[in-house]
C-alpha cells in the first residue's frame, strides 16, 4: 500500500497547489445527477463537498395530495432500480396501520418478485461497477441475465419498470400459469450466469488492485452515519431487516447474511455478489412452498386508515428503507416520510474519499451503489 | 386539509400492539429519561417519548450511551407540520439490542429551534439540512445548514402545509 497520509507528503520538498475539480452533475460515473466538488492536492483528495437535490421532485409532499392507492405509483419512482421493493414497503405501511391481512399466496408472490428485483438491481451494480473500475466486459454478462429478469417482470406485471403491481392488500393479479416452471428455469440460468460473471471479474488482479483497501469505513463510523444494507454489512455488521425484524414471510426461509471483513470497496462489491446467491436460494424455497388461493384482500378504492402513525422498515437492495406514515383518518395521508437507504449511505462519501487518490473517487462512489431518485426524492 | 367526514362520524384510532421488546422499553424509558420529564406513549408498535425541544440533544446522548438502550443508530429524522406546532421526530434503533423507539419534540412554527444531534450521530447531518430546507427548522449548532435539496435562494418552506404550490392553484 502506498502511504498517502499528509505526514508522509509534507516531508517532501515539493511545493504543491490545491485545485478544485468539479465532478458531475452530468458525469457518467455519478450514476445520475450527483455532483461532487473535490479539492485535490496533486492526485490526492483533501476535501469533498457533495451536492444533491438535482432530482428533487417533492415526492413526499406529492403523497399528501394523492389517495393511498395512487401513492404506490409515486413509490415506484423513488428507487427506480428496485421498484417492487419500494411498492412493498409502502403497501405494508398502510396494511399495518389498517390491520389488514394479506393472503398467503400474494405474500409468496411479493417475496419472489422482490428477491428477483434484488438480483436485477445487484446485476446492474455488478456491470456498472466493473465499468467504474475499467472492466468493460462484465456488464455484458450482467445485462444478459438482467434482461431475462426484466422479461419475467413484463410477463407478470405488464411492465419492465414502474410496475404498480403490489397493491394495498395483495398484488394486482395472479401470476401466469407457467410462472413456477419459468421461474425454476430462470433461477438456474441466473445462478450459472452469476458464476460466470463472478469468475470473469471478482478475482481479477487489476480489479483487486483497483478495489481492495480502497475507501475503507469501519463498523462504528458506518453505524454512526446510518449506513445500511451491503454498505454496512461490508464493514462486518450483520444487520438485515429480513433477519432482525422479519416481515412478510421471511422467517420461513433459510438464508444467510454475507458480511465483509474490512469495509473496503471490494467487500461492498462481493457482499452483493453473495447476496444474489442467497436471494436465489430464497426464491427456490418460496417457489416450492407457494400455496394456491386468492391474491388480494378486497378493499375499497378510497381507503381511510384509522388515525395514527406507523413506521415500517424493509430491506431494499441498497439498504434499509423506512416509511413513516401519519394518517388523520382522511383519504389522503397527512405526512409521508421516506428513509431512503442511498441517502444515508451517500452521507459517508466525504469520510470515504478523504486522503484517497482522485482516480479512486469513481470506484468508491460506484461501490456505494446510489440511486439519485431516492436520494433526492 | 378539509375534513371530508360525515357529521357525527368519529375517526377511529389505530390499535396499539407492542411486542416484547416494546414492552421492555416502555418499562425502561421512564427511568432512563427521568430528568427530561418525558411524555410517554405508543404508536401502533413503537414506544414514543415527547421531550422539551431544548433537551433533545441531551436526551439523545443519554439514549445512545445508556447501557440498557444503546440507541447507536439514527434510523430516521423527520419534521411533521401539525399547523399549530412543528414536530421533529427521531426514530432510534439499537444495532446490538435490535429494538426501536421514537423520540419527539414539539416546536412553534414561528420560531422553530432545536439543538442539533450531529454530535451524537454523524448521520443526522443531511436529515437536519433537509428539515431546515423544507420546514424551516433551525438546528442550533449544526456545522453547515446550507440548502440541500432546494436551490440557493428558494422562497418559503415547501414541506409545510401552508405552502402553496403555484401549478396546483391553476387547476
Amino acid at each position: 500500500m502506498v502511504d498517502v497520509s499528509l505526514e508522509s507528503q509534507s516531508e517532501g520538498q515539493l511545493d504543491t497547489v490545491q485545485m478544485l475539480v468539479n465532478m458531475g452533475p452530468q458525469h457518467p460515473s455519478t450514476h445520475g445527477v450527483f455532483r461532487m466538488v473535490l479539492m485535490v492536492d496533486g492526485e490526492r483528495v483533501v476535501d469533498v463537498e457533495p451536492h444533491i437535490g438535482y432530482l428533487h421532485r417533492g415526492s413526499e409532499k406529492l403523497c399528501e395530495g394523492e389517495i393511498y392507492a395512487q401513492i404506490v405509483t409515486l413509490f415506484d419512482r423513488l428507487d427506480y432500480i428496485s421498484n417492487l421493493n419500494n411498492e412493498m414497503v409502502f403497501c405494508r405501511a398502510v396494511e399495518k396501520l389498517m390491520g389488514l391481512e394479506v393472503p398467503e399466496r400474494s405474500e409468496y408472490i411479493r417475496v419472489i418478485l422482490c428477491e428477483l428485483n434484488r438480483v436485477a438491481s445487484h446485476l446492474l451494480f455488478f456491470g456498472t461497477f466493473g465499468i467504474d473500475a475499467g472492466a468493460m466486459t462484465p456488464i455484458m454478462y450482467a445485462f444478459r441475465d438482467r434482461e431475462k429478469i426484466q422479461s419475467m417482470f413484463e410477463a407478470v406485471t405488464g411492465a419492465r419498470m414502474m410496475h404498480n403491481y403490489i397493491r394495498i392488500g395483495g398484488v394486482k393479479n395472479d401470476v401466469p400459469d407457467d410462472f413456477r416452471q419459468r421461474m425454476n428455469g430462470l433461477v438456474g440460468e441466473i445462478r450459472q450466469g452469476i458464476d460466470e460473471a463472478d469468475r470473469l471479474l471478482s478475482f481479477g488482479e487489476i480489479f483487486l488492485a483497483r478495489t481492495k483497501g480502497i475507501g475503507v469505513i469501519d463498523a462504528k463510523k458506518a453505524i454512526s452515519y446510518g449506513a445500511s444494507g451491503p454498505t454496512l454489512r461490508a464493514s462486518g455488521v450483520p444487520m438485515d431487516v429480513r433477519k432482525d425484524a422479519p416481515y412478510s414471510i421471511y422467517d420461513r426461509f433459510d438464508f444467510g447474511i454475507p458480511i465483509g471483513e474490512k469495509g473496503d470497496s471490494w467487500d461492498r462489491f462481493y457482499v452483493r455478489v453473495e447476496e444474489m446467491r442467497q436471494s436465489l436460494g430464497i426464491m427456490e424455497q418460496a417457489l416450492g412452498q407457494m400455496p394456491d388461493g386468492p391474491t388480494i384482500t378486497p378493499t375499497r378504492l378510497v381507503l381511510r386508515p384509522p388515525q395514527g402513525e406507523v413506521y415500517v422498515r424493509g430491506e431494499n437492495p441498497r439498504g434499509e428503507i423506512g416509511v413513516y406514515l401519519v394518517s388523520n383518518g382522511a383519504d389522503r395521508p397527512y405526512r409521508v416520510k421516506v428513509r431512503p437507504p442511498s441517502f444515508c449511505n451517500l452521507m459517508a462519501i466525504r469520510e470515504l474519499l478523504l486522503n484517497t487518490y482522485v482516480a479512486d473517487a469513481v470506484v468508491i462512489l460506484g461501490s456505494l451503489d446510489i440511486v439519485l431518485g431516492e436520494v433526492d426524492r | 386539509m378539509v375534513e371530508r367526514h360525515r357529521p357525527g362520524h368519529t375517526t377511529p384510532q389505530a390499535a396499539v400492539a407492542l411486542d416484547e421488546k416494546g414492552l421492555a422499553l416502555e418499562r425502561l424509558l421512564p427511568e432512563v429519561l427521568a430528568r427530561f420529564n418525558p411524555e410517554l406513549g405508543a404508536a401502533v408498535d413503537l414506544v414514543t417519548a415527547i421531550v422539551n425541544s431544548s433537551d433533545v440533544a441531551d436526551a439523545c446522548l443519554t439514549l445512545r450511551d445508556s447501557p440498557e438502550l444503546q440507541m447507536d443508530y439514527l434510523t430516521c429524522l423527520c419534521v411533521v407540520d401539525y399547523e399549530e406546532h412543528l414536530q421533529v421526530v427521531y426514530h432510534l434503533y439499537s444495532t446490538s439490542m435490535k429494538h426501536m423507539m421514537v423520540l419527539k419534540t414539539n416546536v412553534s412554527p414561528d420560531d422553530p429551534v432545536v439543538p442539533t444531534v450531529t454530535s451524537v450521530w454523524l448521520g443526522a447531518d443531511w436529515y437536519e439540512r433537509e428539515g431546515h430546507d423544507l420546514f424551516g427548522v433551525t438546528f442550533e449548532g449544526h456545522p453547515n445548514l446550507a440548502p440541500l435539496l432546494l436551490y440557493e435562494g428558494f422562497e418559503g418552506y415547501p414541506g409545510r402545509k401552508n405552502f402553496e404550490m403555484p401549478e396546483y392553484a391553476e387547476w
